[in-house]
């Protein structure tokens, strides 16, 4: 079976290589550079749905390194959409780890390719007695008898670790039982607190149940729900009676 | 040329690879390192034109090479051959070991953003790196410094004509070694 060429044509005819970048940081800096876009004030967002794009079109999903810079980039997407509260000094730009690093590997290109100019100047001066290291021999016939094969299974196979199960507890949302909730407080009042929907005992599950609830009713136009200000509390007015269900 | 002059000819022709200082004085003990030093010269300065080849200063050591020039005709003709190219990862690898040494591997992959090991044991394998010590903390992990061999291929005579960090358009914190080498 041949295994598939590292190269990939994409539908504008470009072909691309999968060996063109050496880590997905080498990877991120060609899109900087592509998009000239400042590296001390990376657009994150629009960096990161490129840098998706490239590795779902060149398969390099599959490659542990870019998938966990991918999930990196994604996180301080998500950290950059969250809102901060005004005059909050202690505010850490969550791109900074990364600028550092990607400063760094920039740092360790520009060497890189001085290292491959002395390297090619180099390699115009010959030495006396330079001798080209000889070509890989091919592998000698394998020669195995029976009990050596069943020898090798057997160690291989006690190599097997034990399978591990692990125990998923269901914990679904009750998201049904928050929409009765919130419709009996939409038959008394025209508008309540979100402290109503959630009551102070509230776990987690509850929380995002009546937050997807209130979406939901949101998205049908049941409620319509403000937000005076950052992190203020969440107000809930009823919209129009055109609910039916 | 003065006898010690032609004997340092002799032996440089002769060998194969860059010979140190030490190892040229081996060849008359009793000389001092001057006269070693002002002999070297003189063989230098006989070989500085009109000859194919020159006394190259690399690796520590001196080798006579052909001239830049003369690389095409011979690469051609087959009587000796360039050597291959190091790929951009082992370059990278190299680069980083060559400034932050001694390194392990752990701060190899973090500065490159990917696993380095195999690159790391190709390196070992063309005598490029070499394990220089073990390092503190968890495990004691190897730590890596480049080679005779790493300056032979770039034609270094030695690592301080490497470009200094600050040099690099990207200015970046330097690595803080417990003592300031200079």
């Amino acid at each position: 079976m041949t295994t598939p060429s590292p190269v990939m044509r994409d539908p504008s005819g470009f072909v691309i290589e999968l060996e063109q970048f050496s880590g997905p940081l080498d990877l991120l800096l060609h899109l900087i550079h592509e998009e000239e876009v400042d590296i001390t004030d990376l657009p994150i967002s629009k960096i990161a749905d490129q840098f998706l794009a490239v590795i779902r079109d060149l398969g390099l999903n599959q490659a542990a390194d870019y998938l966990e810079m991918a999930a990196r980039l994604l996180r301080i997407k998500a950290q950059m959409l969250l809102p901060r509260r005004l005059g909050d000094d202690e505010w850490e730009d969550p791109r900074a780890e990364l600028v550092r690093r990607l400063l760094e590997y920039q740092q360790i290109r520009e060497l890189v390719d001085w290292l491959a100019r002395a390297a090619a100047v180099r390699a115009e001066r010959f030495g006396r007695g330079y001798e080209a290291p000889p070509p890989d021999a091919p592998p000698a016939p394998l020669q195995i008898d029976l009990n050596d094969l069943l020898a090798a299974a057997e160690r291989v196979i006690a190599l097997i670790p034990e399978p591990m199960v692990h125990r998923v507890v269901p914990r679904p949302l009750d998201v049904e039982g928050a929409l009765a909730k919130i419709h009996a407080l939409l038959a008394e009042r025209e508008t309540f607190g979100w402290g109503e929907v959630v009551g102070p005992g509230a776990t987690i599950v509850d929380v995002l149940s009546a937050f997807i609830a209130l979406l939901e009713l949101a998205k049908r136009g049941t409620v319509s729900l403000a937000q005076p200000e950052p992190f203020a509390p969440m107000v809930i007015r009823r919209e129009s009676p055109r609910e039916a269900a | 040329m003065s006898p010690l002059a032609k004997l340092l000819e002799a032996a440089l022709f002769a060998a194969s690879r860059p010979l140190t200082l030490e190892e040229l004085a081996s060849l008359e003990p009793d000389t001092g390192e001057g006269a070693l030093r002002a002999a070297l010269n003189e063989v230098r300065v006989a070989y500085s034109d009109d000859h194919g080849v020159e006394l190259a200063e690399i690796a520590e050591g001196w080798q006579f090479l052909t001239r830049r020039e003369y690389a095409e005709a011979i690469d051609r003709a087959q009587f000796a051959l360039r050597p291959r190219r190091l790929s951009p990862a082992a370059l990278e690898t190299l680069a980083i070991i060559a400034y932050r040494q001694p390194v392990g591997r752990l701060e190899v992959d973090e500065i490159r953003g990917v696993d380095s090991g195999a690159v790391i044991d190709k390196l070992l394998e063309r005598a490029l790196v070499e394990v220089v010590t073990r390092g503190e903390g968890l495990g004691r992990p190897l730590l890596y410094g480049t080679t005779p061999q790493f300056l032979e291929i770039l034609g270094l005579k030695d690592l301080e004509e490497l470009p200094r960090l600050e040099e690099l358009s990207v200015a970046l914190r330097p690595p803080t070694p417990a003592e300031e080498p200079e």
